[in-house]
């Protein structure tokens, strides 16, 4: 069964894959996550700020975009960013946007509704007693946000944060529908130019599933130690 | 912005020389909740079996549960998908990879079953996640009837578990119809691909977008009319679900 | 009826819940366990229809032993009725459901039988009127009602109580012990976990005194009451009758 398969292809393409496609997989994960909590806390606090037009806005954001399929969002963004762009700058044309910076924007603005959705969560966790033995202190609104309630959100809610930046992880995969070499890709471009997809696939396959693995099994044991420490 | 609306687009003849742009649209909105359902069936039925495994007090049956869903889980769902279609004829007995390379209609069953398989690992931790949180004297109550096991979770521990997790449910059933976009990568022509082979032909990217957008987010309000509706009927008079 | 033979049990490799605990209810009697809890006593009454399992020792139950690999436990469990503290209905099912489900599926009798059935037993417990409804829209001396009720709708040679009175608001405790007072006047044989001492003063014809795992007091109602020879005994009984 295995008798007509090259498992050398893998090797010989190791550079290739962890250099080029691991590399840009793993900066694209880590800068959307950020960029996405940054921006997905921006849009809880607007739900939860009280102001009824702030929050319905940050509401129907967040409702629009976990209604749509991540593939569909990366064409719309795909397309909309050059728009964005022009817009942006002023320029006479939509302006040319490389892979990366058109996958961060499309991954950050995605996440941003799933992140705060679990960072809304967070805040609402937080007992009421606590902004209000902030304000009896004297500090205003954005302070105890800023140095009381988040801080205090951003830890309880870590290991769901971070289960949902793993999902992030596997889902920049997705970017191979515009044939970015990403981690995914760039094993699928070596798989057709050498003819070895078996091979390719299921290496492939093997290093997305140990390092999720590694990595929730990493979120399981903080939640332990959350667990341990409340 | 400069760019060249034409919102007729979608009446004009699209280039099969089948009918319009927007029938063409249509048709990947049909195969998209054609092959929502089917996952979803699969989804159900395998996540309701590995979950009652994780379930179980026997050892062996939760670690074969555990492995189940962390194998699904930890793959994104489009190597999973090339798994099946690319790989797996290849490793395969001859005879046997044959077959399956030519049934008719493969990106279609790959992505049901594909997509149904990586979903059921979800379905599974819901309803596990709902079992567990039945109270402990509900297993013993049905046990001390004499109910056996298999008769304890039929007619006691599921019912409730299932009407405890239809919330869930609903937003895995969404993630379901949505994940099956991703199948455009083995060649299924669903909505998002329709959307994308119009935008080709047509070059009104934005309508076809629009169009495509339009018709999940009117799928999503389907789906969660529905399912109030069912949790509405399914209630248990009194009884507040999640205490 | 019930034997109860030197058994021991551990949680875990060194925390011991039941130390050499041995003792007998014969038929038509009523024996009271108390004690302090975590004194074991739930775990014990558990023990005698295999909710929970043993390590050493035996329980003979009408000439059948729990403890064998080889005996029929749905069976076994489907002849006593077992009534817990927080009552466990089953929440999904109308009241008059919650009587039919064991009757139809572990004794294999047919529907109308099984109502026929139900609707004597409720009518029983004064719940006639109720059988349509959910458990949850019932009061908690109900609900404990209907859980004796289906118990005995499974014709049991014997009923196991583990704290039927204690998670109920004090004006609704009358209301079950009276049907547990009537039950006992008709000769059932009854192992109650309780810290009711009126109702073991009034129909128990033993008393079974727990404290850490072991039993530390089996004596006749009256001795237990008017001399108790354990000074543990004394002081649980002057702590629970000094109010």
């Amino acid at each position: 069964m295995f008798d007509n398969l090259d498992f050398d292809v893998i090797r010989r393409s190791l550079p290739y894959l962890f250099l080029d496609g691991m590399s840009f997989t793993l900066m694209l994960t880590g800068l959307s996550a950020l960029g996405g909590l940054v921006f997905g806390t921006l849009i809880a606090l607007m739900r939860l700020s009280g102001y009824k037009l702030l929050g319905s806005i940050a509401g129907l954001y967040v409702d629009f975009m976990r209604s749509l399929p991540l593939v569909l969002v990366i064409f719309w963004f795909y397309f909309l960013v050059p728009y964005i762009g022009q817009w942006l700058t002023g320029a006479s044309r939509p302006i040319r946007v490389g892979a990366f910076t058109s996958s961060l924007v499309t991954f950050i603005m995605f996440e941003a509704a799933y992140f705060s959705e679990i960072m809304r969560a967070g805040i609402q966790s937080i007992s009421k007693g606590q902004p209000a033995a902030a304000s009896a202190l004297g500090l205003t609104y954005s302070q105890s946000m800023r140095y009381i309630v988040l801080p205090q959100a951003f830890r309880n809610m870590l290991p769901v944060l971070l289960t949902q930046t793993i999902v992030l992880f596997q889902d920049t995969s997705l970017v191979y529908v515009l044939s970015i070499p990403d981690f995914l890709g760039a094993a699928s471009k070596v798989a057709q130019r050498d003819g070895r997809l078996v091979e390719m696939y299921l290496f492939a396959a093997a290093v997305y599933f140990v390092i999720s693995c590694v990595a929730s099994y990493g979120v399981r044991r903080l939640q332990a130690r959350i667990a341990i420490v409340r | 912005m400069n760019y060249n609306w034409n919102w007729h687009i979608f009446f004009e003849p699209n280039p099969t020389g089948a009918g319009t742009y927007l029938d063409m649209l249509m048709s990947g909105l049909l195969l998209t909740i054609q092959t929502a359902l089917l996952a979803w069936v699969i989804a159900l039925f395998f996540g309701t079996i590995v979950g009652i495994l994780r379930s179980l007090p026997s050892r062996t049956a939760s670690w074969i549960g555990f492995g189940y869903v962390e194998f699904f889980r930890n793959m994104p769902l489009l190597v999973q998908l090339f798994l099946w279609f690319f790989v797996l004829p290849e490793l395969l007995p001859r005879g046997a990879g044959l077959w399956l390379k030519q049934i008719p209609n493969a990106p279609f069953w790959t992505a049901a079953i594909g997509v149904g398989l990586f979903m059921s690992a979800r379905v599974a931790v819901q309803l596990a996640a709902g079992i567990a949180s039945l109270p402990r004297g509900q297993k013993n109550a049905a046990t001390a009837l004499g109910l056996t096991t298999a008769q304890g979770y039929r007619y006691v521990l599921l019912p409730i578990a299932f009407r405890i997790i239809l919330p869930p449910l609903t937003s895995e059933f969404l993630n379901t119809i949505k994940n099956t976009s991703v199948a455009i990568t083995i060649g299924l022509i669903e909505l998002t691909g329709q959307a994308r082979a119009m935008q080709e032909f047509s070059f009104q990217v934005f309508e076809a977008f629009t169009a495509a957008t339009v018709m999940y987010l009117a799928i999503n309000i389907v789906v969660v009319t529905g399912m109030r509706f069912l949790e509405r009927s399914l209630a248990i008079p009194g009884y507040i679900t999640g205490k | 009826m019930i034997e109860i033979s030197h058994v021991n049990k551990w949680y875990g490799p060194s925390f011991q819940v039941l130390k050499d605990c041995t003792t007998r209810v014969a038929k038509g009697e009523v024996v009271v366990v108390c004690g302090p809890s975590g004194s074991g006593k739930s775990t014990l009454i558990k023990c005698v229809n295999a909710l929970e399992p043993f390590q050493e020792g035996q329980i003979i139950l009408d000439g059948i032993k729990v403890n064998d690999p080889k005996t029929d436990l749905p069976k076994l469990r489907a002849r006593v009725g077992m009534v817990f503290q927080h009552f466990e209905l089953f929440p999904h099912l109308r009241i008059i459901e919650n009587l039919c489900l064991a009757q139809e599926k572990v004794l294999g009798r047919s529907h109308d039988e099984a109502m026929a059935k139900g609707q004597k037993l409720l009518e029983r417990v004064g719940l006639t009127v109720h059988a349509n409804k959910y458990p949850a829209e019932l009061s908690g001396g109900q609900q404990q009602r209907v859980a004796i009720a289906r118990a005995l709708a499974m014709d049991p040679i014997a009923m196991l109580f583990d704290e039927p009175t204690s998670a109920l608001d004090p004006e609704m405790i009358s209301e079950v012990l009276d049907v547990m007072v009537d039950l006992a006047h008709e000769g059932m044989t009854m192992m109650v976990v309780t810290h009711e001492m009126g109702f073991a003063s009034k129909v128990a014809h033993r008393v079974i005194f727990m404290d850490k795992g072991e039993i530390v007091e089996d004596a006749l109602k009256t001795d237990f009451f008017g001399s108790p020879r354990s000074e543990r005994a004394q002081k649980f009984l002057s702590k629970i009758l000094s109010h």
